[in-house]
């Protein structure tokens, strides 16, 4: 019984191993990725795509990195004090995607609901791979990531990045500027050297994960505007 | 999957694996006092133990939270962070490294829970294998028994309450315990376990485990040269005692 109102999602796919048990084809709503570095507007995207989304008559449900009940607060610890070796972190980051994948994720677009997702597997890999972790290693680990109807890439200048941050709170986040790495004791350099690193790793994984690349260094409305022409296109609503 | 020895560390690794209730950390704690006694420079590391991340693992077994997934991804954090920060470095240094439980830990259960194998270890592979892995293998029925009189209340995963497979924790255990033993014994001969007859007298199996120990590893190489920690230069009235400890380094 295949009609409009019981849709049927037929091209659902896990990149690897997946979820044990899972019925992909029950999972009828739709998973959309925003991506992107701090200060490339994603935060403001995500909340101007849930009002569209919910004022069109779509349930909406939001995840992000490191908001799992599981995980969260001790990952939030663990990084205070920078005592974590890189694939201990790595993989704790993978048990708070796992946790979200399966407690919201998979549910909600069992649901039939819209799954808005600030930053996904992709972030967490070009982290990692910008640190000398291996790639086949990581595709290994995120093979039980679902793949997202959708995944928009919000590209921005690390110069223009550096801007945004800077004129939002006056310092620059310890982890975002690669301070870890030792690429320059100046934070200022080591921001712009390390978002431009992670930038290449991006387009090296748009080739094989086919992202949406959104020139982020616009207005936030210009940016919305394609946001939400692209999603209606996606929901079969032009 | 390549030993520390091929890889040309310093130190030496040995893993205990087996079933709870198997006694194998008993085994390895008389294994660990001997090589103290002998002046070995030893380290202990048991499976589940970083600090950082047990607290996260006992809040989602306490609260049930886990599901297989999540279950092998945070023990996988738990040993990444003890296998980065304490055993690398210490076998660098030239330690005997004693692990209560190693990856096959993982390897076994992980897959008894639905895990896919070829995911785990994946996962995994940044590991090397131990110089040498004692499995230590009781009968079932002594194994369950040795728990079961022990600690008569089985925790919800120790029982593998989760996998639904017998609504009565004792049978569920049972099964459970059943499947992780077949899952060793179908990889004890890719990683080249060495298989101990756990039904024997304890002290029996200490003398065969010390044996063992002594012939696959050569002992001496891994003495303490120095006393720990090194001490202050001596004042002129405490040469004596000084001069006493250097015995050590002519072994």
């Amino acid at each position: 019984m295949n009609t409009d109102s019981e849709p049927t999602n037929k091209c659902r796919k896990f990149y690897g191993h997946g979820i044990p048990g899972v019925r992909l084809e029950e999972l009828t709503g739709r998973l959309i990725v925003v991506e992107g570095a701090d200060g490339s507007g994603r935060s403001t995207q995500i909340a101007r795509l849930v009002d569209s989304l919910e004022t069109g008559g779509h349930p909406t449900v939001q995840v992000g990195l490191k908001r799992s009940t599981l995980v969260s607060s001790e990952l939030e610890k663990a990084q205070e004090g920078n005592i974590l070796s890189r694939t201990t972190l790595s993989l704790f980051y993978a048990t708070d995607f796992a946790d979200q994948l399966e407690n919201i994720i998979l549910p909600a677009l069992k649901a039939g609901f819209i799954v808005l997702a600030d930053r996904y597997i992709y972030t967490l890999m070009a982290r990692d791979m910008v640190r000398g972790m291996d790639e086949a290693w990581l595709k290994n680990l995120y093979g039980i990531a679902l793949e997202p109807d959708a995944v928009f890439y919000l590209s921005v200048e690390p110069q223009e990045l550096v801007q945004r941050n800077l004129a939002k709170s006056a310092t620059l986040d310890y982890w975002e500027s690669g301070m870890d790495l030792g690429l320059s004791r100046d934070m200022f350099d080591s921001f712009v050297k390390y978002q431009t690193a992670i930038q290449a790793v991006f387009h090296s994984l748009q080739k094989t994960y086919g992202f949406n690349v959104v020139d982020a260094n616009r207005s936030m409305d210009s940016v919305t505007k394609e946001l939400r022409k692209k999603i209606a296109a996606l929901l079969g609503e032009t | 999957m390549k030993t520390f020895s091929e890889l040309n560390f310093p130190g030496r690794l040995i893993a205990v694996e087996g079933l709870d209730g198997s006694g194998k950390s008993t085994q390895i704690y008389l294994l660990k006092r001997w090589l103290e006694a002998e002046g070995i420079k030893v380290y202990f590391s048991e499976w589940n133990s970083s600090e950082l991340v047990k607290k996260a693992t006992s809040k989602g077994k306490k609260r049930e939270l886990l599901t297989p997934t999540t279950f092998s991804l945070i023990h996988a954090t738990d040993f990444a962070d003890r296998y980065e920060r304490h055993l690398l470095p210490l076998l660098r240094a030239g330690y005997v490294v004693l692990c209560d439980r190693y990856v096959f830990t993982a390897f076994a259960r992980d897959v008894v829970r639905g895990c896919p194998p070829e995911w785990v270890r994946g996962n995994y592979n940044f590991a090397a294998q131990p110089d040498l892995t004692i499995f230590f293998k009781a009968d079932l029925e002594v194994s369950l028994s040795r728990i079961l009189e022990g600690r008569p209340k089985l925790k919800f995963f120790e029982a593998g309450m989760d996998l639904g497979l017998s609504k009565d924790p004792y049978e569920s255990f049972r099964i459970f315990q059943g499947h992780i033993l077949e899952q060793y014994m179908a990889m004890s001969g890719e990683f080249d376990f060495v298989v101990m007859d756990a039904n024997l007298h304890v002290e029996k199996q200490q003398v065969l485990v010390r044996k063992l120990v002594s012939e696959r590893i050569e002992l001496k190489k891994f003495k303490r040269r120095s006393p720990l920690p090194l001490p202050p230069p001596a004042p002129a009235e405490d040469r004596v005692e000084a001069a006493d400890t250097e015995e050590d380094s002519a072994a």
